[in-house]
C-alpha cells in the first residue's frame, strides 16, 4: 500500500518531536556534562518575527529535505560553549560559534539518524550559524515546523526542523 | 610506549573536545596532532609519525572516506589504523568506511569512556605490530 506523502509527513511529526527531545537530552548530557530538562513541544508554521540573538542551520537533503534550526540568546551560546570546551568566553566568539555549529550538527544529525529508518538515507549539510540583532529568517516553502522549547539555565534553547518529500 | 594520535574534524570545538577527552582516558598517548580536513591530514602525516587516526566522515575539500581511501592505497600509510567519529549514524557510509578498511567507529555525541573503549584495544594491536 502507497501512503501519501502528506499522510506520511503528517505522521513523522511525533517521531521528530521525540527525536529532538531525545538526542537534545543526550548531546547536552554527553557533550555539556549538563541535564537538559523536558522541552515544550509544537508544531508551528514559518514565523517572519524579527530575531536577536544566535541561529544555527543546518540542511537535510534525501527523498525529502527539510531544515533543521537551533536558536538562542548569545548568553546562552557563551554557556553551551563554556560547558561544552571548558572555556570561560563572556561574548560571541569564533569558538563560540563553533560550539554552537557543532551542537547543531549533533543534534539535528542524530534526529536524521532516527528518521532515515522512515525516510530512507538523508544527507546533512555544513552548519551555518548567524549572529545579530534585529534580523529575519525565511525557508523556502510553507511547511510546518516541528519545535521544541527547552528551559535551560532561565533561558530557553529553541530546537525546530522542518521536513517535506523533496 | 606512548602513542601520537591525529585528529581530523572541521570542528574546531570538536577537536579541542578531542584532545581533552584523549587526555582524560588515562592512556599513554603523546603528541596529539589536529588537521581541519582530509588534505590538511596527509600534509601533517608527510612530517609527523602517527600510530592512530581519528576523522570525522563529513568535511569541506577532502572528506573522511577519501582520507580513508587514500591512507589505504599508500604503502606509507596504510598500516596507520583509523576510527571514524560522526553523527553519520546511516549504514551506507559507517559501511563504506568499513569496506575502506576503518578499524573502528565512534558514534557523536561520544563520551571519554567510548573513546577510550574504542581505542585501547586497536592501539594495543598496532603496537604489537
Amino acid at each position: 500500500m502507497n501512503l501519501q506523502p502528506q499522510i506520511v509527513e503528517m505522521n513523522l511529526q511525533p517521531q521528530i518531536l521525540e527525536s529532538i527531545s531525545r538526542s537534545a537530552a543526550e548531546v547536552f548530557t554527553t557533550m555539556l556534562g549538563v541535564e537538559l530538562g523536558p522541552g515544550e513541544a509544537s508544531v508551528e508554521r514559518d514565523m517572519h518575527d524579527a530575531s536577536d540573538g544566535v541561529v544555527s542551520f543546518i540542511g537535510v537533503a534525501g527523498m525529502w529535505a527539510g531544515t533543521g534550526v537551533i536558536v538562542c540568546s548569545p548568553e546562552m551560546a557563551c554557556r553551551i560553549c563554556n560547558h561544552m570546551l571548558m572555556t570561560e568566553n563572556s561574548s560571541v566568539n569564533e569558538e563560540v560559534l563553533d560550539a554552537v555549529a557543532e551542537l547543531t550538527n549533533m543534534i539535528i544529525g542524530s534526529v536524521k539518524n532516527d528518521i532515515e529508518t522512515q525516510v530512507g538515507p538523508l544527507g546533512l549539510s555544513i552548519p551555518t550559524v548567524v549572529f545579530g540583532k534585529n534580523f529575519r529568517t525565511k525557508s523556502a516553502g510553507a511547511t510546518d515546523w516541528v519545535t521544541v522549547r527547552f528551559p535551560w539555565e532561565g533561558e530557553t534553547l529553541l530546537v525546530k526542523m522542518c521536513l517535506a518529500p523533496h | 610506549m606512548e602513542s601520537d594520535l591525529l585528529v581530523v574534524d572541521d570542528s574546531a570545538a570538536i577537536r579541542k573536545i578531542l584532545q581533552r577527552v584523549l587526555r582524560q582516558t588515562g592512556m599513554s598517548i603523546g603528541a596529539i596532532y589536529e588537521a581541519g580536513d582530509g588534505q590538511e591530514a596527509l600534509t601533517v602525516l608527510e612530517t609527523n609519525k602517527v600510530d592512530l587516526i581519528l576523522s570525522d566522515i563529513n568535511m569541506p575539500k577532502m572528506d573522511g572516506l577519501q582520507l580513508l581511501a587514500s591512507l589505504k592505497a599508500s604503502d606509507q600509510w596504510r598500516h596507520i589504523p583509523v576510527i571514524m567519529i560522526t553523527t553519520e549514524g546511516g549504514a551506507t557510509k559507517v559501511g563504506e568506511a568499513g569496506r575502506l578498511g576503518a578499524a573502528g567507529y565512534v558514534k557523536k555525541p561520544f563520551s571519554a569512556d567510548q573513546i577510550k573503549e574504542k581505542l585501547a584495544g586497536i592501539l594495543e594491536s598496532a603496537q604489537s605490530l
